[in-house]
């Protein structure tokens, strides 16, 4: 076995977990998120504001910008019960924007927005194009730099609850490099955002078409940290979906527990059948493991090894991935027929599984990742 | 007090030094990889008298009660000493039986004089201990066990027989469920646990060969054979519930066994190395795609589990379902090291035909051998079905099993 096992979880964590599930288990129960999901609209905004009061938003920021000074840790620990509750909030965007803020911007951006950000401000993601790579440096969107301004072309995907952002943090390649950069949501014409239709219908994605926009050159983040800052936003994002995942595990795994306990066929419960019990134990298992990688990828994510870092959190993100479609898929069988239906929440976890997993890449990708900084 | 992080830094250099010092050479003949597998005298005979120098130097048993002959130090030192006997890839401990179950059963609910009697010497190896639980017709419905044992004033006479007893050949005393009683109610009542001697008339241990073409474990005939009631732990009629707590220890969901390694250790990296050296389509395999995808999730596999421990011993990380990851582990990690042997063998290439003694076989055969060896953690200690079942009704709650 290996030696590199590290987990450390600190009281301030236990809290905010406690805090985050009892939060969580009463602004989502599954009614709430299915009334979300036909209002079509964006999270209320007093959930928002009371994650906001909570100093939710600032946790990861340091508090000479307004924040609690804490770590990803702490937003982990918050993540994963929320994932539970299938609650979903621009929380893990607004922290990745903040994160890029701080390490790749420069000080007066970091003055203007951490603040903000800190204080309920929304922002949004927007990484991703259309050829759907996992490779956040593949970009076509392109900036093109007059005298103090830089004008945008090309288009975002997967643009997470942008009609509620008032800032957008957008890659773009500026004379063949990649660069990132704050685009405010008054500078967007009207039409730039379209809805997206996605198969997590928890979620309000949104395509961002950048055309024509045209951005002033203090909104630039410092070209020279663009890449490294691509890459930590790519690896911490990986690390939130890996707790969102973790969550929904826990969630999907009751939910099909609860149906194994109470339908009976054959003058049974079904749960007493072992063709239902012994992948229950599987998916169990799976989502132990999936666990533990993610408290330990927490633990080592900002510390001095990058490498390591790197590691636990792929390992992190691909055994949830591949947990999580486990125990979806067969909350769905198990439930027969009314697995099939839209009523049953099985579906909620599958889609919001198979979002998670096709998000920042799959299982197979970061095991390829990983055996490049394994095996060579 | 617990110990400082310097004592504890301060011990574990000088483990480390004594075991590298200590270590023994190759013995030039082929050591078993469990204590289920002591098939030849030189074997026994090797693994009893390491295990001896280990607990006379004191990294053995650490944690127990000195005045039993234990260390009497805290937990952490015998971990640290554990620790460095896996990372030596020391010869194991034979007396398994006796340390990690026997022992910490006698300590839990044995009586002052089977304390004074047994631990010491378990420790020291003196005394060997295997365990008479299954039966050939009563494996893993073990609370059907029918092995009679009738009292006599106050001796109990055993008859019936035993099977799969891993060191039978060697032990001289056995953890023993028998049937006092057949006229209960339930088939659980009628049973009381021994702890009763081998080497004794009517007690017949005869080598049963295993599918690696080795011995070891064996059947174990009892005819008439005449124990003292001195010999039972727990009240008569309550053998279920001393065999159930045994299962505990065995499975390693509770704690205090004596420590020490118990078999000859695998890692994924071992792996690694391997299919370096093996050939894909005229390129090393660590090159192929699909392999690699494997290795990884072996990998994977194995820091996800070292890593549960580690979760399991932080509360506020295992609030839901405490027992999950120490009830599932003999399961998650027999099954590891099933698959990663399996997947050594056929990393090989052609080369994986080869066995145990063939000149050519690679690692001498280990992998090929280690695969079949596996199956002793996937069907000993209660199989992997039934350890699913034992998860799915104890941890997620489900119903009993038809
Ligand atoms: C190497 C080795 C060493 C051993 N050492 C010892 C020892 O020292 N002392 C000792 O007492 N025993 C020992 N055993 C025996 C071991 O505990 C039993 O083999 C085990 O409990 C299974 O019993 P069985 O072999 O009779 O299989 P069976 O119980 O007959 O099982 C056969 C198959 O049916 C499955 N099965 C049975 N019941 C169920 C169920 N309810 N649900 C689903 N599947 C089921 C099993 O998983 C297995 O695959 C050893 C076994 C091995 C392999």
């Amino acid at each position: 076995m290996t030696e590199t096992a590290e987990i450390l979880f600190t009281d301030e964590q236990a809290q905010l977990m406690d805090i985050a599930e009892s939060f969580s288990a009463s602004k989502s129960p599954v009614d709430a998120v299915r009334r979300q999901i036909e209002a079509e609209g964006a999270i209320e905004a007093d959930i928002w504001q009371e994650m906001a009061a909570l100093g939710w938003l600032g946790i990861a920021i340091p508090e000479e910008y307004g924040g609690s000074g804490l770590g990803l840790g702490e937003v982990v620990a918050i993540v994963e019960p929320m994932g539970r509750n299938l609650l979903s909030s621009p929380l893990a965007a607004t922290t990745l924007a903040a994160r890029a803020i701080l390490q790749g911007g420069d000080d007066g951006q970091k003055s203007h927005w951490l603040p903000q950000l800190a204080g309920g401000t929304v922002a949004a993601l927007a990484l991703t194009e259309a050829h759907g790579d996992w490779d956040l440096t593949n970009l076509t969107c392109t900036a093109a730099a007059s005298r103090d301004a830089l004008t945008l072309s090309g288009g975002k995907t997967f643009v997470t609850d942008a009609a509620m952002a008032e800032v957008f943090l957008v890659s773009v390649a500026l004379d063949g490099a990649p660069a990132l950069l704050l685009v405010e949501a008054a500078s967007l014409p009207a039409g730039a955002l379209r809805r997206e239709i996605v198969i997590d219908e928890t979620r309000r994605s949104y395509s961002l078409n950048l055309d024509g926009i045209e951005v002033p050159k203090a909104n630039l983040l410092p070209v020279d940290g663009a890449a490294a800052c691509l890459k930590s936003l790519h690896l911490t994002a990986c690390l939130f979906y890996a707790a969102e995942m973790c969550g929904g595990m826990a969630g999907v795994i009751n939910v099909t527990l609860e149906y194994l306990l109470t339908r009976r066929q054959f003058d049974h419960f079904i749960g007493a059948y072992q063709a239902l019990k012994h992948p229950m134990v599987d998916a169990l298992v799976g989502m132990e493991q999936a666990r533990s990688h993610l408290y330990h990828a927490a633990t080592v994510f900002d510390g001095p090894d990058g490498a390591a870092a790197e590691i636990a959190v792929r390992m992190a993100k691909a055994q949830a991935a591949d947990a999580f479609a486990f125990a979806s898929d067969r909350a769905i069988q198990f439930h027969g027929a009314f697995g099939f239906t839209y009523d049953c929440d099985a579906q909620l976890y599958r889609r919001r599984a198979l979002w998670c997993e096709q998000q920042h890449g799959d299982g197979a990708h970061h095991r390829k990742h990983l055996a490049g900084l394994l095996l060579d | 007090m617990s110990a400082s992080q310097q004592e504890l830094d301060e011990f574990r250099t000088e483990v480390s030094a004594w075991f590298s010092e200590n270590k023994p050479a190759d013995p030039g003949f082929l050591l078993p990889q469990s204590f289920m597998e002591v098939g030849t005298d030189q074997q026994f005979e090797f693994l009893r008298d390491w295990q001896r120098k280990v607990y006379d130097a004191g990294y053995l048993g650490m944690a127990w009660p000195a005045e039993y002959g234990g260390g009497g130090r805290e937990q952490a030192f015998q971990d640290i000493a554990t620790a460095e006997m896996v990372r030596q890839r020391v010869p194991f401990m034979t007396n398994t039986i006796g340390l990690s179950w026997a022992g910490p059963l006698i300590l839990n609910m044995g009586t002052e004089a089977q304390k004074e009697a047994y631990i010491k010497r378990i420790l020291s190896a003196e005394d060997i201990w295997c365990q008479g639980f299954s039966e050939p017709d009563n494996g893993s419905d073990l609370g059907n066990a029918q092995l009679r044992a009738v009292r006599e004033g106050n001796e109990f006479v055993l008859n019936g027989s035993k099977i799969w007893t891993s060191l039978g050949a060697y032990a001289d005393f056995i953890i023993l469920l028998a049937r006092t009683d057949t006229q209960t109610n339930t088939k659980y009542e009628g049973l009381s646990y021994f702890l009763a001697p081998m080497k004794i008339t009517g007690v017949d241990p005869a080598p049963i060969k295993k599918l690696t073409g080795e011995h070891g474990f064996t059947q174990t005939f009892f005819n008439d054979a005449r124990i003292s009631d001195s010999c039972q732990i727990g009240e008569e009629g309550g053998g279920w519930q001393v065999a159930m707590k045994t299962l505990t220890f065995e499975r390693a969901v509770s704690g205090g066994q004596a420590g020490g390694v118990h078999s000859m250790s695998v890692s994924a990296n071992e792996v690694v190395e391997m299919a370096r050296r093996a050939m894909r389509d005229g390129r090393p395999a660590i090159e192929d795609p699909i392999i690699r995808d494997q290795l990884v999730s072996f990998l994977m596999e194995e820091r996800g589990l070292a890593l549960n421990n580690k979760r399991a011993e932080i509360p506020g990380l295992i609030a839901e379902r405490p027992a999950s990851i120490a009830m599932a582990r003999k399961l998650t990690n027999s099954e590891w090291r099933r698959r990663l042997n399996q997947f050594a063998v056929t990393l090989q290439g052609a080369n994986a035909s080869r066995y145990v003694g063939d000149g050519d076989a690679i690692d001498g055969g280990r992998w090929q051998r280690g695969y079949f060896n596996a199956f002793s953690g996937t069907v000993g200690g209660g199989t992997s079905q039934i350890q699913k079942n034992i998860v799915g009704e104890r941890v997620l709650g489900l119903p009993k099993s038809e």
